[in-house]
């Protein structure tokens, strides 16, 4: 098989998975199983988390074990601002956005004057911080969470724009799907991602060719966390209950093994990975409450064997010759 | 608050770091020399935990249950050892997360599984349940002045295996240049399933002597998992010392911060303020410890290895 | 000398504890001229590279090049000035292709890369030059091979691009021909040769056919100081040169 077959073939497992989930809607009452479109809201939701990670984790080289956090502070931040009255998507979107932001930043600021291991390990203790901020956040709920009453609005000025159709924000989750998966194939194939992805492969020599690589990596960092915030937004309106939980660390865990899963510096691959991930656990949790005894054992046979992820399968990575 | 007060929460602090340190001499030597992270190592503090109850409710005698359980936690490490991470010792410390990450979730539910899933109890004997008078008039279990006891026990009983024994030696040539060691005619492998038996054992300890005090239950080795590898790296992985230290520090600053931060910012906010901060600051006074430690020596405050 | 010297080392001194590897030491290089720095082991060779490309600071003296004073000046400062260097153990980026390697080297010279837009495959401001550099090193036909499938002697000429596509005044070669058969040393000769003239260059190297086939100028060190510099015929026929290398049992050495 020729290049250009191999590539079209990873062309086509992304068009014919993401008019899966768009069709999802539609042909998941018409197979008898309505709740398939709760599970593919599900998948997207991750999906968006995992886009966000695998830029700085697939094409960076940066192993943040605690991007779980990011998402939490999206979601949050749209369940206290529901929880006081302020149901303005226009309020809280763009708050949730920027609050992921500065967190990111002020994280990745300190995290990233580290390598290696410490790396890892800084970023797990900085995200355990904002879950005990959760946990302890008594007036929202603590270890209960918080449940949310109203989505939210998108009317503005004297324009009704209150979405409460379960199906319209499915197709808002998966359009907005579709806008990040866009926008981080242009930030990966710009100046700005070839700079990142050969800080991975020789930082030193970056820097001695005269590039700054830190405030690269950092700015990296900052966008992977806002989109991780996104994340946290759209789950906070899918599933209106928000708990400390969705930052926890196995959460970040997961979320690292939906990159790993679906082939680390491919742009598809965080997608199938979710699905997979997510896909996986229903099924195997249908068939025995113990099923993290298999699950366990497969995740690991996974690290030591599957290098190339789900994408691999389909033909080598387009820079890859 | 009196100086009695204030004294208790610092054996209380005391006991926490011995504990810590247990577990995190075991986390550092094992990364020092083998270069692995193991997520899996709270798995085996509560393997131990679990196991003592087992044993202590068989022989009806706490000691005993210990004493059977140590062996067979060191079975079990190595066990572990064999099977699952031999083959990550050439890989990566992303792979060597997210595989020990994998055993972690086979290993609560294994637990679940083997022992159900409420947690259990383990009965203490008549002579470790009572309390003594310290000086201060202080009232103290005994229980808890013997885990201090045990805890500087082992201190002192690795200083000497490292400092001054054969084995030791060879502990501390394989953690300085494994290549080397092995080049001179170490045998590498056994080196290293002796030092993985023995950090099993040091933390299957440590799960053994924190069950009677809370419960053995699925899941109790992730959360003081993280404090010990907070542990580590504030004191410089590789460095037993360093984790002796960085433990003592960690078990102390938590203890007395979940004890005191709240009547300390009742004197600056007021009650509802308060009851939120405290708990949310002292959780995270570990982490800013670690942050500050990092910021000054990112290698921590004992990095033995020379790069 | 009529012109003045593109880089000028004055009194350099570098010690590390209680070894001497540079030690008071004065050299000139002529703009467009290829100027070779040899001798014995322990010399203090890959010293002076360091100190030159800025990677280690000098105990004492000055270097100047352009007129500037750089002594103080760090790493990626005197690459920005023109100062390029290419290093003795190759150091690429291994799974990129030849031509981002080369594209990286010649992004560098932006002020800054937080351009997030367009793809930088086709982005004629990278492309052009990174394509010249590719060129004047002979690799063009092999842009869109991954750079650690290269063979060793193209590793060691993508190095050469890398530092080329920088647009430097001065090129610092830290033993290009390191590791090469003499296939690959003779087409490394041909390449350095037909850069003569485009670009300076201050070659550090132990392969005495290859320095006296390039240079214009020879300047030979021995523990931390220059000893003679000049002409390839100069250097042949000096007495303290023949003596530092026979003295070493390389009389081979100086053909």
């Amino acid at each position: 098989m020729d290049r250009q077959t191999l590539l079209r073939g990873r062309t086509i497992v992304a068009a014919t998975f993401l008019a899966l989930c768009g069709a999802m809607p539609v042909l998941a009452p018409a197979l008898g199983e309505p709740f398939y479109i709760q599970v593919f809201a599900r998948v997207m939701l991750w999906a968006i988390a995992a886009l966000g990670l695998n830029l700085i984790l697939g094409f960076g080289g940066m192993v943040s074990f605690g991007h779980a956090a990011y998402i939490g502070i999206g979601g949050y931040t749209v369940a206290i601002l529901a929880f006081h009255g302020e149901t303005s998507a226009w309020v809280q979107w763009p708050l949730a956005l920027v609050l992921s932001g500065l967190a990111a930043l002020a994280f990745g600021a300190v995290s990233l004057r580290t390598r290696g291991v410490y790396f890892i390990m800084i970023t797990l203790a900085f995200a355990q911080m904002v879950y005990f901020l959760g946990v302890s956040a008594s007036q929202y709920g603590s270890n209960d969470g918080l449940n949310i009453r109203r989505r939210s609005d998108f009317s503005i000025g004297g324009l009704d724009l209150t979405v409460t159709d379960p199906v319209a924000v499915y197709y808002i989750v998966f359009a907005l799907l579709l806008l990040v998966l866009w926008g981080c194939g242009r930030i990966v194939r710009s100046r700005f991602g070839m700079v990142l992805r050969a800080s991975q492969s020789n930082d030193t020599r970056l820097q001695s060719l005269g590039i700054p690589t830190y405030r690269y990596r950092l700015a990296a960092f900052v966008l992977s966390g806002v989109i991780c915030g996104l994340a946290g937004v759209l789950t906070a309106n899918v599933e209106r209950y928000v708990s400390p939980d969705m930052m926890d660390w196995p959460r970040s865990g997961e979320l690292i093994f939906m990159v790993l899963l679906g082939g680390m510096g491919s742009l598809f691959g965080p997608v199938l990975g979710a699905a997979a991930y997510l896909i996986l656990s229903e099924v195997l949790s249908s068939i025995t409450e113990h099923w993290h005894i298999v699950f366990g054992p497969f995740l690991v046979l996974v690290v030591l064997f599957a290098r190339g992820g789900l994408m691999g399968m389909f033909g080598p990575h387009e820079n890859r010759k | 608050m009196s100086v009695a007060i204030v004294a208790e929460q610092l054996l209380n602090g005391l006991q926490l770091g011995v504990l810590l340190f247990l577990l995190a001499a075991g986390l550092t030597l094992v990364f020092g020399i083998m270069d692995l992270v193991n997520l899996a190592h709270g798995s085996i503090y509560m393997v131990g935990a679990f196991l003592a109850a087992t044993f202590t409710g068989w022989t009806d005698f706490f000691v005993l249950g210990v004493l059977l359980a140590l062996p067979a936690t060191l079975v079990a490490g190595l066990v572990v050892e064999v099977v699952a991470l031999r083959t990550l010792y050439a890989r990566g410390h992303l792979d060597q997360v997210l595989a020990t990450f994998g055993l972690i979730l086979f290993f609560n539910e294994a637990v679940r599984l083997v022992w159900g899933p409420a947690g259990l109890a383990v009965p203490l004997p008549q002579f470790l349940s009572t309390a003594v008078t310290l000086p201060l008039g202080i009232q103290y279990p005994v229980y808890r002045l013997a885990i201090i006891a045990v805890g500087i026990a082992v201190a002192v009983g690795l200083y000497w295996l490292v400092a001054r024994t054969r084995l030791g030696m060879l502990i501390r040539a394989g953690a300085s240049n494994r290549t080397m060691a092995g080049a001179l005619g170490v045998d590498i492998k056994l080196l290293f399933t002796l030092v993985f038996g023995l950090g099993a054992m040091l933390a299957g300890l440590a799960g053994m002597m924190v069950a009677p005090i809370g419960l053995a239950q699925v899941g109790m080795g992730e959360h003081v998992l993280i404090l010990a590898f907070v542990v580590i790296v504030i004191g410089g992985i590789g460095s037993i010392r360093g984790a002796f230290v960085a433990a003592l520090l960690t078990g102390v600053i938590d203890t007395m911060g979940r004890a005191f931060l709240g009547s300390l910012l009742d004197l600056f906010l007021n009650p509802v303020a308060s009851s939120t901060a405290a708990p949310a600051l002292s959780s995270m006074a570990v982490y800013v410890l670690m942050a500050v430690v990092l910021f000054f020596r990112p290698q921590g405050l004992f990095a033995p290895r020379g790069g | 000398m009529s012109a003045a010297p593109l880089l000028a080392v004055r009194g350099l001194m570098k010690s590390f504890g209680g070894l001497v590897a540079t030690d008071d030491l004065w050299l000139e290089v002529a703009p467009g001229e290829i100027h070779a720095v040899i001798g014995p082991n322990g010399a203090g060779k890959t010293t002076l590279v360091n100190l030159l490309s800025g990677f280690a600071r000098p105990d004492g003296g000055t270097i100047t090049f352009d007129g500037r004073d750089i002594t103080r000046l760090a790493a990626a400062q005197r690459a920005r000035l023109g100062l390029a260097r290419a290093f003795q153990i190759t150091s690429i980026f291994r799974d990129m292709t030849a031509a981002d390697n080369v594209a990286l080297a010649v992004q560098a010279r932006e002020t800054h890369a937080f351009r997030f837009w367009r793809a930088a495959a086709t982005d004629p401001v990278l492309r052009g030059p990174a394509a010249a550099a590719l060129a004047h090193v002979g690799l063009d036909a092999r842009a869109d091979v991954l750079a650690g499938t290269l063979a060793h002697g193209e590793q060691r000429a993508l190095e050469i691009a890398m530092a080329l596509a920088t647009e430097p005044r001065l090129l610092l070669l830290d033993e290009p021909m390191a590791g090469m058969g003499p296939d690959e040393s003779q087409r490394m000769v041909a390449l350095l040769r037909g850069l003569k003239g485009h670009f300076t260059m201050l070659l550090v190297e132990h392969d005495m056919d290859a320095v006296f086939a390039l240079a214009d100028r020879i300047t030979v060190l021995v523990y931390g100081r220059a000893i003679a510099s000049g002409t390839p015929d100069e250097i042949r026929a000096n007495a303290e040169v023949r003596e530092a290398y026979l003295g070493e049992g390389e009389a081979e050495d100086v053909p």
